[in-house]
């Protein structure tokens, strides 16, 4: 549970410090060719694979944390760090093949 | 903030799914320039959609740095929250600077 | 199962060091036996705690192998890493001496959360009427049976990170105690709110996973931000 709390808090500090380049880049508006063409080399498609799991964990935890503390306290809650786990292998998985 | 917070929470988890969801499948065989400016451009609806995307953020993602500063690195007091203040609105500006360069 | 178990003990203060001891192991031993055994026939200069030692009150708690728990109720065999064990005092609280803990500070927020029922009636008044299957004594009765054995505050990551935090324990009790509609202390959501109170709890669901009652304080937490909300939202906080 611990595990899943301290991915959940990674993950959102590192969407926080890459959110201002994301929004930089497309802010580019007519040199985002140029950008792009960046953006097609292997590193950078694995950082953007990177970031797109780094999303769906963050969502994936926040989801646990919001259904912990909005519905009342069940058993099946603890299991929530699983669900929250598969959901970001699927998005994963998902823009992997969509590469 | 815990509200705001929450509620944000919630806006964000609808948002996001929207985008990743449309960024897997527009990422399809690769992307140029001309190709996203020829589905975005002039888009008012993706365009209200980003903006409120965007918004959220700059409200989610200062609320949630504020406990890692206390927690990890010890900072307290008005100077947090000068600093998380500024990042926010950093994070709005640029936002719908971006915003605006694809959609308007 | 080897006849000997070697086992590490904390010995001093905040400054100190782990101590080594050889303890013939014995069948359903539990480390409470053990650390007895090192202050009866090795060490008596051993300080440590105990009163029941049968999992009622909560006086052992201790560090074993880096885990919170009741020592009475732990049996060596369940936590025995190659005949190894390593007990220290409870995490997140000033050692007084080798395994004894200073609680004061979790009595304190205990308090400071407003942990006491705040009654309104007298021996003049008729008796309260609570249905026992009311969803509000379902609440409480979920949250009532703690001891205050510190556990969970050991358990607590926020706790270690945040020293004003008032624990899960010290909150569990606020909500079981904000539901009760005997209680009249108005003060005590504004109390358990804010940085040091229940918004500070990030759901790592450590305490519930300890408490050897099996209460779960994040549940109780939850009940608390929920409240507090409502209360902001309507003006009343």
């Amino acid at each position: 549970m611990k595990t899943v709390a301290l991915i959940h808090r990674l993950s959102g500090v590192a969407l926080a410090l890459f959110l201002p380049v994301h929004f930089w880049a497309l802010g580019k508006g007519l040199a985002l060719d140029q950008f792009l063409r960046w953006t097609e080399q292997p590193l950078v498609k694995f950082g953007e694979w990177g970031i797109v799991v780094l999303l769906a964990a963050h969502l994936g935890g926040g989801l646990r944390v919001l259904a912990i503390e909005f519905l009342d306290w069940h058993e099946w809650q603890k299991s929530l760090a699983a669900i929250a786990a598969a959901l970001v292998f699927g998005a994963g998985l998902a823009f992997a093949l969509a590469l | 903030m815990w509200i705001a917070q929450r509620a944000s929470a919630a806006l964000l988890a609808l948002c996001v799914t929207v985008h990743l969801a449309t960024i897997v499948y527009a990422v399809r065989g690769g992307l140029t320039a001309a190709e996203i400016f020829a589905r975005t451009r002039g888009n008012v609806a993706w365009l209200a959609f980003y903006t409120v995307f965007v918004l959220a953020v700059a409200v989610h993602a200062p609320i949630g740095l504020r406990p890692v500063m206390t927690e990890w690195l010890g900072w307290r007091g008005k100077s947090r929250e000068l600093l998380l203040l500024a990042f926010g609105l950093l994070l709005a500006w640029m936002g719908m600077r971006a915003v605006l360069a694809v959609f308007a | 199962m080897s006849a000997t178990l070697r086992v590490s003990v904390w010995r001093g203060g905040r400054d100190g060091e782990l101590q080594s001891f050889e303890v013939p192991r014995q069948p359903s031993q539990t480390v409470l036996d053990v650390v007895t055994h090192i202050q009866r026939h090795l060490d008596p200069t051993l300080a440590y705690r105990y009163a029941c030692r049968v999992g009622m009150c909560g006086s052992c708690a201790m560090t074993v192998n880096g885990v919170p728990r009741w020592t009475c109720r732990t049996h060596v065999d369940r936590v025995a890493r190659n005949q190894t064990l390593e007990v220290r005092p409870l995490r997140n609280l000033p050692v007084i001496r080798d395994l004894v803990a200073d609680m004061r500070t979790f009595f304190d927020k205990w308090e400071r959360a407003g942990g006491h029922f705040a009654g309104a009636s007298t021996k003049a008044d008729d008796f309260a009427r609570i249905a026992p299957a009311s969803a509000e004594r379902k609440t409480i009765d979920a949250g009532i049976e703690c001891i205050g054995c510190g556990v969970c505050y050991a358990a607590c990551d926020v706790v270690k990170w945040n020293p004003d935090y008032l624990g899960p324990a010290a909150l569990n009790r606020a909500w079981t105690l904000v539901v009760d509609s005997r209680d009249t202390n108005a003060q005590r959501l504004r109390a358990v709110a804010g940085d040091a109170g229940c918004h500070a709890c990030h759901t790592h669901l450590s305490c519930t996973e300890r408490c050897p009652k099996h209460i779960s304080p994040t549940a109780g937490i939850a009940g608390l931000k929920r409240a507090v909300a409502r209360a902001e939202l309507d003006g009343k906080l």
